[in-house]
């Protein structure tokens, strides 16, 4: 070749150039190709894959660049807090089982303390209702923010996920204001919330609500007219509402799929009757509506919040019954009686009548079942999570069956498994 | 929920179809009412014809399938299905009991796909056997794991932490 006795170039310039591919070419015309794509070949993905949010292993079937099967393989993060559980007074169960689904302990320890509420027949007041909303709801979309920026990385958007955790940061601001830590805040009790909101919040909270909904237009902007991200969600591994139900499914997943199903609209629970919101529902339940409900369900939990806040009745944030709450801290100077039952809650506990209960509430990926077993005791016989990540990976193997293996990646990231969840 | 006489209506309901085709036993062992939440106890051998019929009800989401130790009431171990008829926004609670020298329950994964991993996981806790189950293996713990953890009279703590350099000399002290 020419290039090769040129003089001015180097030494591995020269050689660069000497390189052909001619020879890889003409082996692969002469392979046959109607032979070689029905060879299948299992591929292991993860369990330390950036893109599989968490130690999640797949067993991934390929035939070609087409998935055939997946296989799940789940526990890497087994922690046992079940059966931790089983070892500690109530109160001490919520600070372990918010450890569960990590993005959303306020979820987790809803349903708990829902379970025992209803075992103990405990009344929660009115404030501490809107006070559990305003958080679930914060942390809702908290959690919704770290989904899409992850989501997005997956998909090769960087900065969205920068813009997210930016945003995130004011949501865990108002979390250590109200509870003292940013994350499983232990603010949940049973019969309502530990301390009341401090001064201030409600100023730093309107201020949130009037930046979120511009954020999330910026996002929704940034996305929506990013066309590899709009070629790589559109009619990808899309599942109809039917087989989603029948994999027991719920959540944004089943939403996108046009099932208007949400525990917080069918089966109210912590005053969720009186704030008015929608529903964002998909149509056809491919990637993209996963993507539009979820994006859309900022906005809602924005207007629950604003109803809340501004709504927030005056009154006790925790249940009057000594029996399950601490008494208030002024009281143990000059009350004998208050003296008595803080020292019964903090060393034994409160006990729970025998029983059983379950307490499902909406949480972000879904219905989060808290069931619960008392015998009598002040710790619990039983506890059980029904981890809405737990049920829906099963879905995966349906989803993405039939896709390329790059649609797979992005069905993972708009399951929105939280593998602490699926392991607890 | 179904209330106290829905439970009750539920109840009679499977017992009178299954009675009239001359078993003297019924599918339903009792019924409990307790905090608004209904439970049906039914006999497991009978448990894939119980949900059918519920489903048949409009029960037709098994929203969460768990197990229970009952220890130290016999039959120990329980198997519970959470159903929800979406429709009229209604829960009932399924519960079963076997005992653990012959845990044996029948896989409801052909009606109830869902159930394939909550199967798994209540095998691998408690060790309860799904017969008719596609691919009972554990799910949580590792797959040479020895005994069911979440069975009340397993202990908790005593084992041993395996770290890499001390590997050989836990194998050793083994056998």
């Amino acid at each position: 070749m020419s290039s090769t006795e040129n003089p001015t170039l180097s030494e591995y310039r020269r050689r660069e150039q000497s390189i052909t591919l001619s020879t890889v070419e003409e082996q692969l015309a002469d392979v046959d190709l109607s032979e070689t794509t029905d060879e299948l070949l299992t591929l292991n993905f993860g369990p330390h894959h950036p893109a599989t949010h968490g130690v999640l292993r797949l067993l991934v079937t390929l035939q070609g660049e087409i998935v055939r099967d997946i296989k799940p393989v789940v526990g890497y993060v087994h922690t046992g807090i079940e059966k931790t559980a089983e070892d500690k007074s109530y109160w001490k169960v919520i600070p372990v089982i918010e450890r569960m689904d990590y993005l959303s302990y306020y979820f987790n320890a809803m349903a708990f303390c829902g379970a025992v509420e209803t075992l103990a027949e405990v009344e929660v007041p009115k404030r501490g209702q809107y006070l559990r909303v305003i958080h679930l709801e914060l942390n809702r979309i908290a959690s919704h923010l770290i989904w899409l920026g992850t989501s997005a990385l997956d998909l090769g958007a960087v900065s969205i996920f920068l813009y997210c955790l930016r945003e995130r940061e004011l949501i865990l601001d108002l979390f250590e204001m109200s509870s003292g830590a940013r994350m499983h805040t232990r603010y949940f009790q049973v019969g309502g919330v530990i301390e009341d909101i401090p001064p201030g919040f409600a100023k730093k909270l309107d201020q949130f609500l009037q930046i979120m909904p511009v954020r999330a237009d910026e996002y929704g902007a940034i996305l929506n007219a990013n066309e590899i991200v709009l070629q790589r969600l559109r009619g990808t591994c899309p599942l109809d509402a039917q087989t989603l139900l029948s994999l027991g499914v719920t959540g944004p997943l089943l939403r996108a799929a046009g099932n208007p199903w949400d525990l917080r609209k069918a089966d109210p629970y912590s005053s969720y009757e009186d704030f008015q919101f929608k529903i964002p529902v998909g149509t056809v339940g491919d990637n993209y509506d996963r993507f539009a409900v979820r994006l859309a369900e900022i906005y809602e939990s924005v207007k629950i919040i604003r109803q809340a806040l501004d709504g927030l009745p005056e009154g006790p944030h925790m249940t009057e019954d000594r029996k399950v709450a601490l008494p208030p801290r002024h009281e143990l100077a000059t009350s004998m009686e208050a003296l008595i039952h803080h020292f019964k809650l903090v060393t034994e506990g409160f006990r729970v009548p025998p029983g059983e209960a379950y307490n499902p509430i909406e949480s972000p990926r879904g219905e989060l079942g808290c069931f619960v077993r008392s015998d009598g005791s002040s710790k619990p016989a039983r506890v059980h999570m029904r981890d809405p990540s737990f049920v829906n990976l099963q879905a995966l193997a349906h989803m993405a069956r039939g896709g390329y293996i790059a649609d797979m990646v992005a069905t993972v990231a708009m399951l929105d498994p939280i593998l602490g969840g699926i392991d607890r | 929920m179904p209330d106290a006489t829905g439970l009750e209506l539920i109840a009679q309901d499977l017992r009178g179809g299954d009675g009239a085709e001359g078993d003297s036993e019924g599918p339903v062992v009792a019924t409990e009412f307790f905090r608004g939440q209904a439970t049906l106890e039914v006999r497991p051998e009978r448990i894939s014809r119980v949900l059918a019929h519920l489903r048949e009800k409009g029960f037709g989401f098994l929203a969460s399938l768990h197990g229970v130790d009952y220890y130290p009431h016999e039959p120990r171990l329980g198997v519970l299905y959470e159903l929800l008829d979406m429709a009229r926004v209604d829960r009932i609670t399924v519960r079963l009991r076997v005992p653990t020298d012959k845990p044996v329950v029948e896989s409801v994964t052909g009606e109830w796909p869902t159930a394939n991993h909550q199967e798994r996981e209540v095998y691998d806790m408690f060790g309860v056997i799904f017969s008719g189950h596609p691919d009972l293996r554990r799910i949580l713990m590792p797959e040479d794991y020895e005994g069911h953890p979440q069975r009340r009279d397993f202990p908790t703590g005593g084992e041993p932490v395996i770290f890499t350099r001390d590997e050989a000399g836990w194998l050793e002290s083994r056998e």
